[in-house]
């Protein structure tokens, strides 16, 4: 995902609402909504909608909302809830251009179509690249407004009075003498109106709803255990599949013996497909004991990659060092300031396959029928998952039918859509709908896991021991060539992996940043949250801190200095950080501090970890300090909530995990080989957010890309050596 | 066919004596509030309470499960003390994309249980086998104190 840093693009976006002209109106005030429906049903009514040709143009403001008769709003959300809030912030957006309290809103998964929900900073549909609040911060509230201004006109008509001596409030257009009108009394005739061409949005001053934290919408059926994800659906006639795919990627299914599965009770099915074999039950357990049943039986063809080791992969990435790549940057003349360096400085640095593991594993519902292919299923990118489900039925994309559902855990994950390409291969051979649901072993063997990365760094040094300049070279699986190659220039640069790396943080004068991309056998990759970032703050911010260490520095004091004057909001996070942290307040032997500042997703973050270590290579985080300077803030709660959760997501990984490959399959399969940070290892995060009224920055991978610089640094400074192969238990450490 | 009392109802089921509870829960009876996450006791997400135990379902078979009062999330509302926790979880706003929540909520109820005057200590024992992926530990520690401070 191209992540361009940069403030949405509001001028397109204007002239998107302008072109939209009359047509509008009949999409915007829609009638079909009872009051108050339950969430489900309002996803359920809206797909049931009739396709219009009114729908085709690209409308920001139809697409976004709808008022009912009754006054009630309804977002059309074009981003998947995952537990990053964004729908509730979306909400907050619509509820305070249209003046309405945020009880008055309730939010229906959009469909796909590029036309109307492609992301304009990730340039296709998806929920990914912490891009949500970035790209529809702009567009979202003047669809509200847009509609406030019609609802009022169309009060003020009715009252033969100007527009001018009316305005918005609570749900209702108030005019001369306190006569009211709820929207849903005007909503007929505004629907008839002009949209507006511009539309003036509030100050932030006037703020009512963004900027306070609000309660999600989405929690209270998540504490009760009625919200409903993928795995917990269920359709008319529906049954229970889970697959078992190749163990090697690229393998292929030789032979089976269905009659073992056939055997177990609550079978009904054995589906044999390309590269997997799935079971079909009354059950879940019925479909687990039924591939149990078959795997002494199963022949697998592994293909080319079945011999490929965990050691292989490494050497092959050691050999791509040899090869040009492609220059992601090149200032000034680095090998003369090499040459000519009154000292040298270089290091390399190692990150790891990482599986994603969401708790709710891969699980899809499909139906494949004459007329139609149609899923249930949670997914970060719907587009892709119509192509995938078209392509896998042998349907028209236009006869697939996808309910986007809420995600228990996506993380990158369900951007990718092989298993919806499996539930719909495993339902088109049935005459009923069935859901796929992965154990958690599958899950984790066949994962798309993030890119395995080598870096090497070497800084020409001046005699105060600051940069004149430095290379660098990464060299790992270019996650792009995979997801869309079509976004790849000719010479194969990745901008997802230079991220951080071809533009640093720090202006150097001579720079040379190099990418070699090389696809290692036996393991796909993908997006992982934090994703460019996740890699380029971690070996970004370790070989500074390895050059503050190096010039007898204060690593605080070292990064100030040569950010000089450029980026005063990095400067004010990691001041601000140093001064919560207590930085200059000396430790104990055994105790350190590490410290890391980016700008990441359009944020700027200081993260600071204060470690204590034991005789016994047991590591105590003490301390851990996340300050965000993210722009301005729609909903506070979920910023906080996100670089909490986000910083201690990437804590886990920086920790403890590593996929690694022997014979062609990963060694992993479940959460006893596959550790995840639990509350007994889990430091409270401190959480500091700077006001700010820039544009909205990414929140939601922000902290997960931070946190290991910071924990790899302190380790530095509590120990004096320089761990730079993730993950940490690689050397010997573990958490107490 | 087996008996079993869950949320107070009891309930006939014609499944295998093996059968985890979990998916007797969720693919027979329609209960989905109780996750399947590993199905190894190792996540948590399938939480349930047996005689007032919190107990991994994933790896209970059903046939022990019969006879013995069972309460899943769809009921813990019920007692005052499941309800408090739910209210705590919703005003520290603990949750993120909720597929554990269920789980957590379990655990911490039969935690404050056995042990009212919670601890960090306790807390780091009684929740350490149930996983959060979106990691709100942090607020799950300050839903379970504020509950037993109240």
């Amino acid at each position: 995902m191209n992540k361009n840093s940069s403030a949405p693009v509001s001028p397109e976006r204007r002239r998107m609402l302008k072109a939209s002209g009359v047509a509008l109106g009949g999409l915007l005030i829609a009638t079909w909504l009872p009051p108050m429906v339950p969430k489900s049903f309002a996803i359920q009514r809206l797909e049931e909608e009739p396709e219009d040709h009114e729908l085709q143009p690209p409308t920001a403001l139809g697409a976004f909302l709808r008022v009912g008769h009754n006054g009630h709003i309804t977002l059309i959300s074009p981003k998947i809830e995952m537990g990053q809030g964004v729908q509730t912030g979306f909400a907050m957006m619509i509820a305070e251009e249209l003046e309405v309290p945020l009880s008055q809103v309730s939010v229906a998964e959009a469909p796909p179509n590029p036309e109307l929900y492609s992301d304009s900073i990730l340039n296709f549909q998806a929920t990914g690249g912490s891009a949500s609040t970035r790209s529809n911060w702009e567009p979202l509230r003047e669809a509200a407004a847009a509609a406030r201004i019609m609802l009022i006109q169309a009060a003020a008509n009715q009252w033969q009075v100007s527009a001018a001596d009316c305005r918005a409030e609570n749900g209702q257009v108030i005019g001369p003498g306190d006569r009211r009108l709820g929207y849903g009394e005007v909503v007929a005739a505004a629907a008839e109106l002009t949209v507006p061409e511009n539309v003036p949005l509030k100050k932030p001053e006037d703020f009512k709803i963004i900027g306070k934290p609000a309660q999600r919408l989405d929690t209270p059926s998540k504490v009760d255990g009625s919200a409903k994800f993928t795995i917990d659906l269920h359709v008319p006639g529906m049954k229970i599949a889970s697959a078992r795919a190749c163990p090697v990627v690229g393998g292929t299914l030789v032979a089976v013996d269905e009659s073992r599965a056939r055997a177990v009770p609550g079978v009904v099915e054995v589906i044999k497909l390309d590269n997997a074999v799935a079971v079909i039950g009354d059950h879940m357990w019925a479909a687990i004991k039924g591939l149990e049943a078959l795997e002494e039986s199963v022949e697998w063809d592994f293909g080319a990659h079945g011999g490929i080791d965990q050691a292989q992969i490494e050497q092959a990435l050691r050999d791509a060092f040899e090869r040009d790549g492609a220059i992601a940057n090149d200032v000034g003349d680095i090998d003369k300031a090499l040459d000519g360096a009154e000292s040298k400085i270089e290091a390399e640095y190692e990150m790891p396959f990482l599986a994603h593991s969401p708790l709710e594993p891969m699980t899809c519902v499909a139906q494949v029928r004459a007329d139609a292919c149609e899923l249930w299923v949670g997914t970060q990118a719907p587009v892709f998952a119509r192509q995938a489900a078209a392509k896998a039925s042998g349907m028209p994309a236009e006869k697939v039918i996808i309910h986007n559902q809420w995600i228990g855990g996506a993380f990158g994950r369900r951007l990718e859509t092989d298993f919806i390409t499996q539930a719909t291969a495993i339902a088109k051979q049935v005459d009923y709908p069935i859901k796929l649901v992965w154990t958690r072993e599958e899950d984790t063997t066949h994962d798309l896991y993030r890119p395995h990365y080598i870096d090497r760094f070497a800084a020409a040094l001046d005699a105060d021991g600051m940069p004149i300049g430095w290379s660098q070279t990464i060299v790992g699986a270019s996650v792009l060539a995979r997801f869309a190659p079509d976004a790849v220039p000719p010479n194969g640069l990745d901008s997802d992996a230079v991220e951080n790396s071809a533009n640093p943080l720090y202006p150097l004068s001579n720079l040379r940043v190099r990418y070699v991309p090389e696809a290692p056998k036996a393991i796909l990759n993908s997006w992982w949250r934090g994703v460019g970032p996740l890699h380029g703050a971690y070996v970004v911010e370790s070989f500074v801190d390895e050059l503050a260490y190096a010039a007898k520095q204060d690593p605080v004091d070292y990064r100030l200095k040569l950010l000089g004057d450029q980026h005063p909001r990095a400067q004010a996070v990691l001041r601000l950080a140093a001064e919560k942290a207590n930085w200059r307040q000396p430790l104990p032997d055994g105790r350190g501090r590490g410290v890391a500042v980016q700008e990441v997703f359009g944020s700027y973050l200081a993260t600071v970890v204060e470690l204590q270590i034991d005789a016994n290579n047991g590591v105590r985080i003490k301390r851990l300090i996340c300050v965000a300077d993210c722009g301005i803030v729609t909903n506070p709660t979920s910023v906080h909530s996100q670089l909490e959760g986000g910083t201690l997501f990437g804590l886990s990984a920086a920790l403890y995990n590593e996929i690694t490959v022997k014979n062609g399959r990963v060694e992993q399969s479940n959460y006893n080989d596959y550790r995840q940070l639990r509350i007994s290892d889990a430091p409270p995060v401190e959480v500091f957010v700077v006001p700010s009224t820039e544009a909205p920055g990414g929140i939601g991978e922000a902290g997960t890309a931070m946190i290991a610089p910071a924990l790899m640094n302190a380790m530095h400074a509590a120990t004096g050596k320089r761990f730079r192969r993730l993950p940490l238990a690689r050397a010997g450490f573990h958490v107490i | 066919m087996l008996t079993l009392t869950i949320n107070d109802v009891d309930l006939e089921v014609d499944v295998p004596d093996d059968m985890p509870l979990l998916w007797v829960l969720r693919d027979v009876l329609g209960m989905t509030g109780t996750k399947y996450g590993c199905g190894i006791a190792q996540c948590g997400v399938c939480t349930v309470h047996m005689n007032g135990n919190a107990v991994r379902s994933c790896v209970l078979p059903v046939s022990e499960a019969a006879g013995n009062k069972i309460t899943t999330i769809e009921a813990i509302g019920k007692t005052a003390l499941g309800k408090r926790v739910q209210q705590a979880w919703l005003e520290h706003e603990v949750v993120q994309c909720g597929y554990c929540q269920s789980g957590q909520i379990m655990a911490a109820v039969a935690l404050l249980e056995k042990v009212p005057d919670v601890d960090d200590a306790d807390i780091d024992l009684g929740m350490a086998g149930n996983m959060c992926r979106c990691c709100t530990y942090t607020r799950i520690r300050g839903a379970i104190k504020s509950v037993a401070k109240a």
